[in-house]
């Protein structure tokens, strides 16, 4: 299993309790339209993200972060950067 | 050719539903007579205004409404230019003047509103490599600062200070960093913890900015806010404010004691492409500043009234935005937009104006009537206020009928 791998098995738990439609997740699901997320329930999934990996996404980096492959990379890149 | 309106359709459509079930229109209300500060006429009514931000009754003050009739006469009705060209007249200067000797602070600059107060202060200062840590709740002027600015955003849930702090330690030492923080937030009513908050953001070395637009003149010893409640002004390194609540008039400032705060005149885009306050306007500010100094009386009798509000308002079985009365503002949360429009026009035809407050402008979805306490609300009229919002509640079907 890659370092990628094992880094979206973990997000894709976490993503977990915030999936109540029970939308089939991949690396193309789209957080706003296909999960419908809304701005409390990113708040509270970045918050959890953050403190699983010890990183922050800033509300600028989250503009960038549409799906969830886009993520998984962006967290990585925040990871490398500790 | 796409219509750039198409976007505003989903709004355009709940707007018209709303409408033609036959509700007045919550967001176009007339006052056509405005008797005092807590009375006006509208649509042709005797209203009580239970939804202004007048907290103080400055509006109609006697010496304040005087002082601008003055200016009007000595100085004309406008200076037709910025503060930094031909708009700095002796007026703003006292207003300044006003408010260093209110808030015992070192400098004082006065903006055309609050929120361009919000937007110029927090977008000059924090700049591309900086971090802004603020309350997800934080008000429309904080995040239009913060999106007019290049820095790094860093919402944290609401008045939680644990989650500040964890944020604040992940954050790059070295980095520069503003928290932005608010006295009372004004959807609920609600107070920050301002002494644990400020404690964290000085122990990781932040700057902290607090808007106190809702507690000016009311809250503190000094009508200083929260943070002078609750002792912890003297770490604060900005204060944001406004004239447009208990000041009763127009504009916007920022109090701090930083060394070099007097170059924001210049760097401060808000402030200075933009008209400075008419004469009349900062000399009603600077007389209602100097009167909120000696305000203690009018402070306890606004305390009574929030106090026999909200008490009165739980016991008819309305549900409220906090649990205890923490501020002149005081919200009831209605079930959804439908009953909450309906509520409020009841109140109307009761002869009572709030304000409904709907998404996205409130937390977490919530439709909210808020009410705002004057100090200049008699005893009689708070229980005046509660009789018609039982009937109403009960018109509506907000309250049981039984």
């Amino acid at each position: 299993m890659t370092d990628r791998d094992q880094r979206r098995e973990r997000i894709l738990a976490l993503i977990e309790p915030y999936n109540k439609k029970g939308v089939e997740v991949t690396d193309a699901t789209r957080f706003a339209q296909d999960l419908e997320w809304d701005s409390l329930t990113v708040l509270d999934f970045v918050a959890a993200i953050e403190d699983e990996f010890d990183i922050i996404i800033t509300m600028n980096q989250q503009a960038e972060i549409e799906t969830v492959g886009q993520l998984i990379d962006a967290v990585g890149a925040l990871e490398a950067k500790k | 050719m796409s219509d750039l309106f198409d976007k505003f359709q989903p709004l355009i459509d709940q707007r018209e539903a709303l409408l033609s079930s036959g509700v007045t229109d919550p967001f176009n209300l007339v006052m056509e007579k405005v008797e005092s500060p807590t009375v006006a006429i509208c649509n042709g009514r005797r209203t009580i205004l239970l939804g202004t931000y007048n907290y103080m009754g400055m509006t109609f003050d006697p010496d304040v409404v005087e002082a601008g009739q003055q200016a009007l006469a000595d100085y004309g009705s406008g200076t037709t230019g910025s503060r930094v060209l031909n708009g700095t007249y002796a007026g703003h200067k006292a207003c300044e003047e006003a408010l260093r000797d209110f808030y015992a602070m070192d400098h004082a600059m006065v903006f055309s509103t609050g929120y361009q107060a919000n937007l110029g202060i927090i977008s000059t200062i924090a700049g591309k490599d900086d971090y802004i840590i603020l309350d997800i709740d934080s008000h429309a002027s904080i995040y239009d600062g913060c999106a007019l600015g290049n820095a790094q955003i860093v919402p944290f849930r609401h008045n939680d200070v644990e989650a500040l702090e964890k944020r604040l330690k992940r954050l790059p030492p070295e980095a520069g960093k503003l928290v932005v923080l608010e006295g009372v937030y004004s959807m609920l009513g609600d107070i920050a913890p301002l002494k644990e908050m400020v404690a964290v953001s000085k122990a990781a070395g932040a700057m902290v900015l607090v808007d106190e637009a809702h507690s000016m003149g009311f809250i503190g010893e000094h009508g200083r806010g929260v943070a002078e409640e609750q002792g912890v002004i003297d770490d604060i390194d900005f204060i944001i404010g406004t004239f447009s609540k208990s000041v009763g008039t127009v504009g916007g400032f920022c109090v701090s004691n930083h060394p070099k705060f007097e170059i924001l005149r210049l760097v401060c885009r808000p402030y200075v492409f933009t008209a400075s306050l008419p004469p009349s306007v900062v000399a009603t500010a600077a007389t209602s500043i100097r009167k909120l100094m000696h305000g203690s009386n009018k402070r306890a009798h606004l305390w009574e009234n929030s106090k026999r509000l909200h008490g009165g308002l739980r016991q008819l079985g309305f549900t409220l935005g906090t649990e205890e009365p923490q501020s002149a503002i005081i919200a009831v949360i209605m079930p959804d937009l439908e009953k909450g429009a309906a509520m409020w026009e009841a109140l109307l035809n009761e002869g009572v104006y709030v304000n409904l407050a709907r998404p996205p402008a409130t937390p977490a979805g919530m439709t909210l009537l808020r009410c705002s306490l004057c100090a200049e609300h008699s005893s009689e009229q708070v229980e005046e206020i509660l009789g018609k919002f039982e009937r109403a509640g009960r018109a509506s079907g907000c309250l049981d009928t039984h």
